[in-house]
């Protein structure tokens, strides 16, 4: 068996805030096989993105950031400064999930890029240039040369998110955090973008963790699934045992909620309530409150994830008795 | 590039130029006493007023004068002055690059105390060495010019020696030394503005996704700083910095009193006490004119280091 690209273990993040400590990330663990891209799902405020920014040690102060992030045998979380240089942008590139707000907005596009190639790649003058143009024309910007000289700000939203894409993989990175890539896009382009990184997946054999809310672009891409909710990882599976066979109650909710899931024909059920408060956790599952299948038992304490079957782990006291669906991922792609 | 833009600019002056003439001309009027009298003291005969005044124009009704003010203008004169004798525009063109010089150096100076300082204050933010700075500056800028103007001059140049007094000199070399004092007190009172806006400002820009984002690439902190921290910073900060360019022409007026330096800013205190009409209306003029210029020049550079800025 060939080892994890990337050891997460007892990963927390918390954040101080005026109402008190935001416990965003509560305890992930998970591994990344190389090559293997990983989906990661979870509503609005499950610490998605949060969990993603930590893998490279992004929170500053007063952000805490505990745990093991062992990639190349080193654990990132305590790497110092400069070794932790290398491995972002390097061999760890992160696509942010607004790209408007995430590029200068005072640098061209053709420099924002240029300086990923000079400090990862050596390249610089003409040589950046050519590159970075090829980049450019690797994600589908037309007439990517003229392109270079642009600003942020004249760029289409799509675009932008293909520059993004570009400056993460000057570096040809051996792993891709996308946080969202193509939430904020119609559907055309989102398809498009997705193509493009599965494609840039096999040429460049990278590992990708694929952040999203959309079931429907974890089933269309990813190998693996982990979905998140409150703060930890309540479910990973692969894709297709995922799709026929939840085993969290939360999971065959966001399933319910897809269009086009669940048993045919049965009306759209929207998960009821919201999201938990991170900074005031009640004992059990931050999912009980919300949840059909709640008994007592789900409200003693916290239900850690286990192994419930070969490669599939859950942290639901009523995994066994969720009803299997007939959908398979490419139903429930769009 | 932005040529039109440039040119309707400058039209612009054209009817700031008319408001300040019409407003220079009756505040000049308007202050009690007069050049013949301030000239002859009061031992002059009546008679002898009256001739000075007829041969000066200053007999003609206001409103006269004005006209002829106007008219001298359009032709690319700003009269002679009354006291010196010699055309206000060869005055100006002597004594304006002194104060230019001092201007820029004390800019150049307030620039450059700021820019590290702010830096410092915003990295360090909420800790002693932001509450120093931060303190320093307040201070600094709640004391008057000419109070620091005298201050410096006693202790670095009277008492410890190391500048001189006053003065100009003779080459660039020598305006440097002679000018570092009222520069620095110039560049001081520049510099505690600056730093406070820049400082918030690179908080602010410090809080930016992209600054996580060239984090995320791996940059330098050095390179984050300088390329994605600083000139986002400087955009808010380069308006206030030209905005206060007049002042600092303002302040140069009390500096180059103070350490007798012969700029316009003398020249016009001169103007002033004796009552030398012309020299003080051809003075207002061209600060009216300078002014304007740095405006312009402020939202070009503007344009240049924010590419959204749209110049209309
Ligand atoms: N800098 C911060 N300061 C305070 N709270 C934060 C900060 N960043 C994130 N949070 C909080 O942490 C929790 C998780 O946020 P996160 O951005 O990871 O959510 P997400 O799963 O990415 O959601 P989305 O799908 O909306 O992007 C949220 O409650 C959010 O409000
Ligand atoms: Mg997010």
């Amino acid at each position: 068996m060939t080892a994890p690209l990337l050891k997460v273990r007892d990963l927390n993040v918390r954040i101080p805030t005026p109402g008190g400590v935001l416990h965003a990330v509560r305890g992930v663990n998970f591994d990344l096989m190389p090559g293997e891209m990983l989906g990661l799902v979870g509503e609005s405020g499950s610490g998605k993105s949060v969990t993603l920014r930590s893998l490279i040690r992004l929170h500053r102060p007063p952000i805490q950031m505990t745990g093991t992030v062992e990639y190349g045998g080193k654990n990132l979380l305590d790497s110092s400064e400069s070794k932790l240089r290398d491995v972002r942008g390097g061999r760890i590139s992160m696509i942010f999930q607004e790209p408007m707000s995430a590029l200068n907005p005072v640098l061209t596009v053709g420099e924002q890029i240029g300086e990923n190639l000079r400090e990862h790649k050596g390249l610089r003058g003409k040589a950046a240039q050519d590159r970075a143009a090829e980049l450019l024309d690797l994600t589908g910007i037309p007439s990517p040369r003229a392109r270079l000289a642009d600003y942020p700000h004249q760029f289409s939203g799509g675009m932008r998110q293909r520059a993004m894409i570009a400056i993460a993989l000057a570096s040809e990175p051996q792993l891709l955090l996308a946080d969202e890539p193509t939430t904020a896009l119609d559907v055309t382009i989102q398809d498009q973008i997705l193509r493009l990184l599965l494609r840039l997946r096999e040429e460049m054999h990278m590992s990708v963790i694929l952040v999203t809310h959309d079931l429907g672009v974890v089933a269309q891409t990813c190998d693996r699934v982990a979905v998140m909710y409150g703060g930890r990882l309540v479910e990973t599976a692969g894709v297709n045992d995922l799709f026929h066979a939840p085993k969290h109650a939360y999971t065959l909710g966001l399933m319910r909620s897809l269009p086009g899931a669940g048993e045919h024909r049965r009306p759209l059920q929207p998960i009821p309530g919201g999201p938990p408060d991170l900074r005031s956790l009640p004992p059990g599952c931050p999912f009980a409150p919300r949840c059909e299948y709640v008994t007592d038992d789900c409200r003693v304490g916290e239900p850690p994830l286990l192994e419930v079957a070969p490669g599939r782990f859950s942290a639901c006291v009523h995994y066994s008795e969720l009803p299997a669906l007939k959908s398979t991922p490419e139903e429930v792609g769009v | 590039m932005h040529t039109s833009y440039v040119l309707r600019r400058l039209l612009q002056i054209i009817p700031l130029f008319l408001a300040v003439m019409v407003l220079v001309f009756t505040l000049v009027h308007l202050i009690p006493g007069d050049p013949v009298s301030t000239l002859l003291g009061d031992r002059a005969t009546p008679d002898i007023v009256a001739r000075a005044n007829k041969e000066l124009g200053l007999d003609k009704p206001l409103l006269v004068q004005f006209g002829l003010f106007v008219n001298q203008l359009l032709h690319g004169n700003l009269g002679e002055s009354i006291n010196l004798k010699i055309p206000v525009l060869r005055l100006i063109g002597e004594r304006l690059p002194v104060t230019l010089f001092l201007t820029v150096y004390a800019a150049v100076l307030g620039v450059a105390m700021a820019v590290p300082l702010a830096m410092l204050a915003a990295v360090r933010r909420n800790t002693w060495v932001d509450a120093v700075i931060r303190a320093v500056f307040q201070v600094g800028l709640s004391l008057p010019v000419f109070y620091v103007a005298l201050q410096l001059l006693t202790l670095l140049g009277a008492r410890l020696g190391w500048f001189p007094i006053g003065g100009y000199g003779e080459n660039f070399g020598e305006h440097l030394f002679h000018l570092f004092l009222p520069a620095l007190t110039l560049g001081l009172n520049l510099a505690a503005i600056l730093v406070r806006t820049l400082r918030n400002s690179i908080i602010e820009v410090l809080t930016a996704e992209y600054v996580d984002f060239a984090r995320a690439k791996g940059l330098r902190g050095s390179v984050i700083m300088t390329r994605h921290v600083l000139r986002n910073a400087l955009i808010a900060t380069v308006t206030l910095l030209g905005l206060n360019i007049g002042a600092l022409i303002g302040g140069a007026v009390i500096t180059e009193t103070v350490f007798a330096i012969p700029g316009v800013g003398r020249l016009m205190v001169d103007a002033i006490f004796g009552r030398d009409y012309p020299v003080i209306q051809g003075l207002t003029l061209m600060f009216a004119l300078i002014v304007s210029l740095v405006f312009l020049a402020t939202d070009l550079i503007h344009a240049r280091l924010d590419p959204r800025a749209e110049l209309s």
